[in-house]
């Protein structure tokens, strides 16, 4: 931990990264106590206070229908976090898995496996996402789901390499000998070996979850009116630049911030954990 | 007569793309119970890949191993497992970073099924101290530890499935001079001790020469030479014997004497 | 009486790290006069690799490394030369060869353009043609078989021998004053390490090139060096000739470790403390060796 703390010091993006992720989730949890006012993420209208610009007590300014910008985006900050952490924790254990047994296992089960997920990584992320969403209802669950149908092979590719190059070490060898079970290798030996990449990649991930889930939002695939979602509010505030601006800078800016610092602390934890890629 | 281990006629043939390698060429020896014998070979002698084959990484291409007389499956049970261990070169790679050295001694006792689950900690305790490391090291990880130690760590590990047969791929080869010296003192007192069985495989014939009682030699995946440590370096009968006794750098003049000697042998029988 | 090739005075070398400061090296002191082959013996962790590494100027550039202490190169301080004039040092006064001889050389290319590469470091303006005769020429020199087969391939083709020949041949082919030999032979097949080391021998001798040998290894100091230095622990413990080393260890350390090398004429292992008290007694340095003053 002393570690953590002193490659955190040194380097003072890193503690960047971790002091806006550290407000993100801080306003997201605590949504409830921060925003002002807590009922304008749902279908509240305030017509005597549309479109009005940042000012008190509306930190960033009105939507068109007179609700709290500020309030809608620390809303907006749960749903994004929500679908991050839901994506992840059904596409990581799938993806990581079928790299473990693909890359250990090795012949035909290796090819199979590969195969598909080369299929899947080749058709574009957005595209595959869109389509799913083309057909079926433009839900948050349904955002979800095509959301984590792209992104478990990305993670069979990263645990499919680091499986082969660490099968060739010695303390494979040496629980080979022993006689140990191929699911305890697989698990217990190499897994851990994969855990610093993995969670990694993950932290990184929830800031490119949350861009993905907004442009599907902006394309008005994801999220429906009246839940609050960056990448809607981006899209209806768009059209009103450069007047009020604010419906479509705060938005984006938060979106920014989340991206940017998760990237940051992704890249923090990637020091301090010793990965290497 | 039939060792505890013996190997008749064992060739192993690699094919890499339309290339076939002969890493082991009709290679037949026994190892006696209770010896220790070196496999002395430099690189492309083939004794990694016999050491390999002995502990049943992969079969044989053709030629038969057999266990106290039973010929060994290319499969491997877990009770021949139980049997022939090892411990390797490098101890930072042969021990698993992210678990604990407890958690790797315990590996073979749990796979086994030696002693009651309850008292496996315990028995982890005293094959640290068995080795001369204090017990607590179990919650250590193996970072934590000198290559000396980790090494002893690894030579627990192939102690805890009580095995009779240990092959040794170079297990002093990656460590400094002292810190080699007190390691093949423990592997000698133990080897007394539990009346084991070494198969020790190096390059380095100083080693071989203090701690083998019989030494095979081996070049380009053959067999040249198969003899009492004493009869060997004495009086060497294989000229690439000679070459390889004569090409150790030594520290003292008696050493010194002994290759020329040899050397000497070497020109006259040319 | 010229200035040695190598001076080291008092040489010290700390890191700062998340555990707070790490000393290396404590003010160690080593010389090295023209033509002469010196050794500089130790285990792992001793300091013996970092102490090359300084020489070469290859450690300043590192942030958290703090050092203290001189280093002259043919009586020129080098804290005093500009990061360009030590620059200019390297590959052409000095060299270096390492532990691994495929791994140094660059898989990517063939012999022949790294062999351009290190001429053109002492002849900017040499040509293609002219660096690939010199090459040729060096590499007979070391007993390669087909030396214009041999500048074609890449390292990966040729064996381990013959590529610390070749990495000989380059570390020499500008003629340096001085070679430093990091655990040359180590990766290599005993025959093939017996071999490379007398060529090493001859060439240096052919040159008057001075050695700053590192090792681990006893036996091989013993036929190369003619001084031997004894590093524990970031201290220098013994300095003699190599004859004198071998035949009157003084130190507890020396003697521990010439104990504990295995004998090919047998005596078992002997019982050896690989951690004691004794191993930090203080310098002892034999008759007739010792460490010149300084430039002024």
């Amino acid at each position: 931990m002393k570690r953590a703390a002193y490659i955190l010091v040194r380097n003072p993006l890193s503690l960047t990264g971790v002091i806006l992720i550290t407000l993100v989730v801080f306003g997201a949890l605590f949504a409830d106590f921060i925003a002002p006012f807590p009922e304008h993420r749902g279908a509240v209208v305030d017509f005597a206070n549309f479109n009005k610009p940042p000012e008190w007590p509306y930190l960033f300014g009105t939507d068109l229908v007179g609700r709290d910008l500020f309030s809608r985006i620390l809303y907006a900050y749960r749903i994004s976090l929500l679908l991050g952490v839901v994506v992840l924790a059904i596409a990581v254990p799938v993806g990581v898995t079928i790299g473990l047994v693909a890359g250990y296992i090795g012949g035909w089960t290796e090819y199979v496996l590969m195969r598909i997920t080369d299929v899947f990584l080749s058709i574009p992320p957005l595209v595959l996402a869109m389509s799913m969403m083309g057909l079926l209802e433009p839900t948050l669950t349904n955002g979800m789901l095509a959301v984590t149908a792209m992104w478990w092979p990305w993670y069979t590719r990263l645990v499919y390499n680091l499986t082969r190059s660490e099968k060739e070490e010695g303390y494979v060898l040496a629980a080979e000998v022993i006689g140990a079970s191929k699911p305890h290798i697989i698990f217990r030996e190499i897994l851990p070996n994969c855990v610093p990449s993995i969670v990694t990649k993950m932290t990184l991930d929830l800031g490119f979850v949350i861009l993905i889930a907004s442009s599907l939002s902006f394309l008005g695939l994801g999220v429906q009116p009246p839940t609050p979602d960056l990448g809607s509010m981006v899209a209806d505030g768009a059209k009103y630049l450069p007047d009020s601006w604010w419906l479509t800078v705060f938005p984006g800016l938060a979106i920014l911030v989340a991206v940017f610092g998760f990237n940051l602390l992704g890249d923090a934890l990637r020091d301090i954990l010793g990965v290497d890629q | 007569m039939t060792g505890l281990l013996s190997l008749r006629n064992v060739s192993k043939v690699f094919t890499l793309g339309q290339r076939e390698i002969r890493a082991v060429d009709d290679v037949s020896f026994d190892v006696v119970e209770g010896e220790c014998l070196a496999i002395v070979g430099e690189s492309g002698s083939g004794k990694s890949t016999i050491a390999n084959m002995i502990l049943g990484i992969y079969p044989p291409s053709m030629g038969t191993i057999a266990w106290r007389g039973d010929v060994l499956p290319a499969r491997r049970e877990l009770r021949h497992r139980r049997a022939i261990q090892l411990v390797q070169q490098n101890p930072l790679s042969s021990l698993n970073p992210r678990r604990s050295v407890g958690a790797s001694l315990r590996l073979p006792l749990d796979v086994h099924g030696i002693g009651h689950r309850s008292h496996r900690a315990d028995r982890v305790g005293r094959l640290l101290e068995e080795v001369g490391l204090p017990a607590e090291f179990m919650s250590r990880s193996p970072a934590a530890l000198s290559g000396g130690q980790r090494q002893r760590v690894a030579i627990a590990r192939a102690l805890a499935s009580e095995s009779d047969l240990v092959v040794l791929d170079e297990p002093t080869s990656a460590l400094d001079v002292l810190v080699q010296a007190r390691v093949l003192k423990l592997l000698a007192e133990l080897r007394d001790k539990r009346g084991l069985t070494y198969v020790f495989i190096t390059h380095d014939l100083s080693v071989v020469r203090n701690i083998a009682d019989r030494v095979a030699v081996f070049e380009k995946g053959c067999l040249r030479e198969l003899g009492t440590t004493e009869a060997i370096f004495a009086n060497p009968q294989h000229a690439y014997t000679r070459r390889l006794i004569a090409a150790v750098p030594v520290v003292a003049d008696a050493e010194v004497a002994l290759r020329n000697r040899l050397m000497e042998n070497d020109n006259a029988a040319a | 009486m010229s200035a040695p090739t190598l001076r080291i005075a008092d040489l010290g070398l700390g890191f700062r790290t998340w555990a707070g400061p790490v000393e290396v090296l404590h003010g160690i002191s080593l010389h090295i006069n023209k033509g002469e082959r010196v050794a500089l013996v130790g285990e792992s962790g001793s300091g013996k690799s970092v102490t090359a590494r300084i020489v070469l100027g290859l450690l300043q550039e590192l942030k958290n490394a703090r050092i203290s202490g001189t280093v002259e190169f043919e009586g020129r301080d080098l804290d005093r030369l500009s990061a360009r004039e030590r620059h200019a040092l390297r590959g052409t006064r000095m060299s270096m060869i390492f532990q691994d001889p495929t791994s140094s050389l660059n898989p990517v290319y063939r012999i022949a353009p790294q062999f351009h590469e290190v001429l053109k470091r002492a002849d900017p303006a040499i040509s293609e043609a002219a660096a690939r005769d010199r090459a040729a020429a060096l590499l007979s020199a070391v007993a390669i078989p087909e030396p214009e087969r041999a500048l074609d391939s890449y390292s990966f083709q040729l064996s381990g021998g013959m590529n610390q020949r070749v990495m000989i041949a380059m570390a020499l082919a500008n003629e340096p004053s001085l070679l430093i030999a990091d655990e040359p032979g180590t990766a290599l097949d005993v025959t093939v390490q017996a071999q490379t080391l007398a060529l090493m021998r001859d060439m240096v001798e052919e040159h008057h090139t001075s050695v700053l040998f590192i090792s681990h290894n006893l036996g091989v100091v013993r036929e190369f060096a003619d001084r031997v230095y004894v590093i524990y622990k970031g201290r220098i413990v013994e300095h003699a000739t190599a004859e004198g080393l071998f035949a009157d260890p003084r130190h507890p350390y020396t003697r521990a470790l010439l104990a504990a090398v295995p004998r090919i004429t047998g005596g078992g292992i002997p019982e050896i403390e690989d951690v004691s008290e004794d191993y930090y007694q203080p310098l002892v340095v034999h008759e007739g060796c010792g460490e010149p003053e300084g430039a002024a």
